[in-house]
């Protein structure tokens, strides 16, 4: 059923580490698969468990949070917080019925490139695992089919 | 967002084949025109070279002829050519802010060979761009004045360096050490590699030119207690320990400590191998010149008599009454030199460091081998009269280890074939170096070696085992044992010696994570000060204004730490010629009305700039020493804090962006 | 009927609360007769759904409009009213953002059936579930049909204002039927379209009165098994997830200064995408460890995280329901 489907990841990177890891595993020419689009946070204390409900919301089928490893943070220790958001996040999802191995904290130096690349090829496998997560707020804004799926139910 | 105003121009770059290779950039720059008008794309154009001149000047004139509000550039990455761009759009008359450089290069065409992949990709990126752009406001660099003076802290070979280099140039100079002198490690060692120097004979003149320099303020037996404020404007406290010496009256005679009577072991300067006095300097050419007294140890702390000290001195230069003293001062910029710690060798007992009297470390050693040490230079046994016949440098004593240390120490390589050639040069004793692998990549650091092997010293290569003194076979009772595997031979040997010296690893100093803490930077797992950059910024950290140099930020030698200091000096001073700095306006804010005074904001932050207002309940961000990070604006449950350059506002447009693709493949089965 | 301008109020998914409020504000509510006349108010007063239908488009000035939208008549109702109304209010948490109806989000109807039909609490020894149709000698009755998952007002139709609280205070409801009849006699101007009115500008803790210091939590506990609660100082730092930081603030801090945690009731702060992300982020910020298993350990005193941060606010989140809700049966 998921053959052919193909995920969709949304990632956060830290700009001092992960951010410069894909760099670096661009100028290395390293390959990994493209279902993975980036967004670069200034650290990934900025992880906001909003961006992470929003890209699940708006399609994405994971979300991939990467910092600097605990201990090098640049800003000291603001990726333990991240860790902390990250966690309870995942405690959360779970009653909404989203597997929690969908948010994945991954750290990545910035001379981490092969890392985060293989990071990225691992966590597209699990996803692909998962299967698509189709959350419909993606394709309804405005509710539309609930009412058609409301007559069905009638009927 | 339906009205859209903005008007975006977007740039695709082929960057030669490198992006065009893979990516099919003009389809990608069709589609963005197609499909983002909505958002506000007026102009999408492709291009070999965006980053050329001939690119910044297209998008230049387009910016003045089609009213450009908004500039999206996809080539690489923004560590790259954000700067390029930005500065292009400010010639155009663009605020700078306004424009996103999406990278196509390192996160697509480079890392991707599907050509209809990598195009989809990139428009997804485009698209995220573009939604993120709308987002971003115009932003002004914020100024902060820039303070004269500096704090150096760390009196060593490093700190020493830099802050001669920046009292030369005519600014003042604070030198914070917390030893009674200066001079650091090496005041204590006897030569240096690779040319065999005296160290004393370089540094001390550094020492008193540091002492005497009319632009230096020396504070030594004293530490750095709080630091506030922000780059251009530190207010640093300064705990100036109580000497018990009035050091306007003290000549620096040395009376004092020729009449104490109390002894005590130096654990500091002579490491355990010799005796100080309880008034003391640490040694001869100590700089500054005058002694204090160790309150621990003093007689008269201890048992309120003695004060023959008081007697003695001619100038009536001893207050047993002197407090510590708390200095306050205002520095511009500040150079951490805080060096190394060396590694306790007790932890590795197979070695027998401390159960067996004739293992010494390499800092022992150096004190054995120093003309003012404890033997007058000479290498002897601990018995403190034999002469050694036969001598092991074991190499990598928790460095290279993964039950230690992971890393090269850097210098022991050197250091233990200085070794092997003093004892050579001093004693008639057979040396052995045990290895793992021979590093001496420095000027005139393999021509030592050279040199060493050429005078007879043997090289084992190989980790040891142990070091023993149980005898199993004649000629070893009495021995030291260093059981080894020579990786050359293939076999395991038994090599019975006089004497065992232990290259050491140098480590963080124990309380390198603290003074971290207390100044604002960062260290990497092993607990070394973390640069801004390893390659292209060694000597600037993440907090600006706050530069690091020497041994604090990893093993290194002696001219890689002058390198350094001076390095540092060179930052510094042009922060302070240029009187001011422009720091980039990532910022925090919180609005005032909005903010409950919940807290949950205030320890967030590392650089303290989050202030609570008792009065008015109500929490406010220091913006100069606000770095950026947003950890308070992802926390804050009230959405009082916001951030620019990373708002709210511009990652939800960047996620709503990226997902674009898919939500309008998605609307033709939804109609 | 008189030429006062029309007034009507309506009672969707939810519990009858917003209606005492209303009644709640003693005697305003004479102002609200005074200036008013009421159009339509079914639990105060006798009229049909046809009455309402047989009105002129926007003849209805202003229509307060209480609970979430889980049925097909809620539907109705609320595309009805919204036709019939110049002023269309979302009034209460139910209506603003789902409320606690909204919490059934997490289920599937047929979960939901299932609880309410025949768990052991029910007395139903035939399995009769409802139908939406049934055919009886007389004819065929129905009843409305219940949708999949709650929406919000919002979510169905075009709203004016929200008014959120569960209930909104009285003392709230009153200074906006003040500033109501303020404007129709030309003294006030209406705030903007989709304003968020009958709040403070900041969040619960800027009306609370206990003590807050900087926040370090060690450990979650709740309130109903412990016994050593300080009065003066801020719940949450004394483990309970008191949800006031991320609460808007407009009803006087009522509960932590009733010794209670505030639950949320009045929705989250100006501008705020999702009220269980910004709570969930706030109290993960100051969890005092750095410890991954001591992480997950104070972590598990965090009992119900969704229901907890998503108490009123499921239906209006980013993820608006249970993932079985939708991609189910």
């Amino acid at each position: 059923m998921t053959k052919d489907f193909e995920p969709l990841i949304i990632g956060f990177t830290c700009n001092w580490c992960s951010y410069r890891a894909a760099d670096m595993a661009g100028t290395a020419r390293l390959k990994y698969p493209p279902n993975v689009r980036l967004i670069r946070l200034m650290c990934s204390g900025r992880i906001d468990p909003s961006f992470i409900l929003k890209a699940l919301a708006g399609g994405a089928d994971g979300v991939l949070i990467t910092g600097c490893h605990p201990g090098e943070c640049h800003y000291l220790e603001q990726n333990y917080k991240a860790l902390r958001r990250v966690k309870l996040l995942k405690r959360t999802l779970a009653p909404f019925g989203i597997n929690p191995d969908r948010v994945k904290l991954v750290w990545a130096s910035a001379a981490e490139g092969v890392k985060l690349a293989r990071e990225i090829g691992v966590f597209v496998e699990e996803i692909r695992e998962l299967g698509p997560l189709n959350w419909p707020a993606r394709s309804t804004p405005e509710i539309n089919p609930v009412v058609e799926e409301v007559e069905e139910v009638a009927g | 967002m339906a009205e859209n105003k903005e008007r975006i121009g977007v740039y695709v770059c082929h960057c030669g084949t490198n992006i065009a290779g893979v990516v099919d950039v003009e389809e990608v720059a069709r589609w963005a025109k197609e499909n983002l008008g909505d958002q506000g794309v007026v102009i999408s154009k492709d291009y070999k070279f965006m980053c050329s001149s001939l690119g910044q000047d297209m998008i230049q004139a387009d910016i003045q002829k089609e009213g450009l509000t908004r500039v999206v550039v996809a080539a690489c990455s923004p560590h790259l050519h954000e700067k390029t761009f930005r500065v292009a759009a400010e010639r155009a008359g663009l605020n700078p802010y306004l424009t996103e450089l999406a990278s196509i290069r390192e996160q697509v065409s480079w890392v991707h060979k599907d050509k209809v992949v990598a195009t989809e990709k990139s428009k997804a990126v485009v698209a995220g761009a573009v939604s993120r752009v709308v987002m971003h406001e115009p932003l002004e660099p914020i100024i902060v004045p820039i303070a004269e003076p500096t704090l150096v802290v760390g009196g060593g070979i490093a700190g020493i360096q830099a802050a001669l280099e920046i009292a030369n140039a005519g600014h003042p100079v604070y030198l914070v050490e917390r030893e009674p002198s200066i001079g650091g490690h090496m005041a204590q060692f006897d030569k240096t590699f690779p040319t065999l120097d005296c160290s004393a004979c370089i540094l001390t003149p550094r020492m008193s030119e540091a002492g005497t320099h009319p632009n230096i303020t020396l504070l030594t037996y004293a530490e750095v207690e709080q630091v506030d404020g922000f780059v251009g404007n530190f207010d640093v406290t300064i705990r100036q320990k109580a000497r018990c010496v009035d050091t306007d009256a003290c000549t620096g005679c040395g009376i004092c400590e020729q009449k104490c009577p109390k002894k005590v072991i130096d654990d500091v300067f002579e490491v355990g191998l010799g005796y100080r006095k309880a008034i003391y300097t640490p040694f001869d050419q100590a700089v500054p010149k005058y002694p204090v007294i160790d309150r621990e140890n003093c007689t008269y702390f201890e048992k309120g008599t003695c004060r023959v000290c008081e007697k003695f001195c001619p100038t009536d230069a001893i207050n047993f009454e002197q407090e510590d003293e708390i200095i306050e001062i205002n520095v511009g910029n500040i150079i951490l030199a805080t060096g190394y710690d060396l590694f306790d060798a007790r932890r590795i007992p197979q070695y027998g460091y401390g159960r067996l009297a004739n293992v010494f470390t390499s800092l022992e050693f150096e004190r054995m081998t120093n003309a003012a040490g404890p033997t007058s230079g000479d290498i002897l046994l601990r018995d403190g009269k034999t002469v050694p016949k036969s001598v092991g440098i074991i190499h990598c004593v928790g460095s290279r280890d993964r039950n230690y240390n992971n890393y090269c120490s850097a210098i022991c390589c050197m250091q233990s074939l200085k070794f092997a050639h003093l004892v050579d040069e001093r004693t008639s004793a057979t040396v052995y170096n045990f290895y793992i692998d021979m590093r001496t990549p420095a000027k005139d650091y393999d021509e030592f070696y050279q040199r060493v092997l050429d005078e007879g010293t043997l090289f084992v290569r190989g980790k040891v085992a142990e070091v023993t003194d149980a005898a199993r076979i004649s000629g070893e009772e009495g021995k030291l044992i260093v059981q080894v595997e020579d990786t050359l031979a293939g076999k395991q040997r038994r090599i019975p010696l006089d004497m065992v010296i232990l290259s050491a690893a140098l480590e963080p100093r124990h309380d390198a994570y603290e003074t971290a803490h207390k100044f604002g930077i960062a260290c990497s797992a092993n607990g070394w000060f973390t640069e801004k950059h390893p390659k292209l910024d060694p000597v600037a950290t993440m907090t600006e204004g706050i530069f690091i140099a020497g041994a604090a930020t990893g093993p290194k030698d002696i001219p890689a730490s002058v390198s350094q200091g001076s390095a540092a000096a060179a930052r510094v001073l042009s922060y302070i010629e240029r009187g001011e700095l422009a720091l980039e306006p990532v910022r925090a804010m919180i609005n005032q009305e909005q903010c409950s005074g919940c807290r949950i904001c205030n320890d967030l932050c590392p650089y303290n700039a989050i202030l609570f207002h008792e009065d008015q309940m109500v929490s406010e961000i220091n913006q100069a020493l606000c770095q950026g990070c947003g950890t308070c604006v992802a926390a804050c449950p009230a959405g009082a804090i916001t951030g620019t350059v990373f708002s709210d506002k511009q990652v939800f447009a960047q996620i709503d962006g990226l997902l674009f693709l898919e939500k309008s493949a998605l609307v033709p089965e939804m109609a | 009927m008189s030429d006062k301008p029309k007034f009507a109020m309506y009672w969707a998914a939810s519990c009858g609360g917003c209606e005492i409020a209303v009644l709640n504000i003693h005697e305003k509510i004479l102002d609200v007769d005074a200036n008013f006349d009421i159009a339509f108010w079914p639990v105060a007063m006798d009229a049909k759904y046809k009455d309402v239908e047989a009105m002129e488009d926007g003849s209805i000035l202003l229509t307060l409009f209480n609970g979430g939208i889980r049925t097909e008549e809620n539907e109705h109702l609320a595309k009805l009213l919204r036709k019939k109304s110049q002023i269309l209010v979302a009034f209460g948490s139910c209506a603003v953002e789902g409320g606690n109806p909204g919490l059934a989000n997490f289920s599937t109807k047929d979960q939901i059936f299932e609880t309410v039909y025949s768990t052991v609490s029910t007395e139903n020894p035939d399995g009769v579930y409802p139908q939406p149709s049934f055919e009886m000698p007389e004819g065929t009755i129905t009843i409305p049909v219940f949708e999949p998952v709650l929406r919000t007002l919002d979510q169905v139709v075009d709203v004016d204002y929200y008014m959120p609280g569960c209930p909104p205070e009285s003392h709230q409801i009153e200074a906006v039927i003040d500033l109501v009849i303020q404007v129709l006699e030309g003294k006030a101007e209406l705030p903007p379209k989709g304003a968020t009115i009958g709040v403070g500008p900041s969040t619960c803790c800027d009306e609370c009165t206990r003590t807050r210091n900087v926040k370090k939590i060690k450990e979650f506990r709740r309130i109903q098994l412990v016994d050593d609660i300080d009065p003066d100082l801020c719940l949450l730092e004394q483990g309970i997830l008191c949800v006031g930081p991320a609460t808007a603030s407009g009803c006087g801090a009522k509960c932590p200064t009733a010794g209670a945690p505030c639950i949320g009731c009045y929705g989250p702060a100006a501008g705020v995408v999702d009220f269980g992300a910004r709570m969930m982020t706030a109290v993960a910020s100051v969890i005092d460890s750095r410890d991954p298993d001591e992480i997950d350990r104070i972590l598990d005193g965090i009992v119900d995280p969704a229901g907890t941060f998503y108490k009123f606010n499921l239906a209006h989140s980013l993820l608006r329901t249970g993932n079985a809700t939708w991609n189910g049966k």
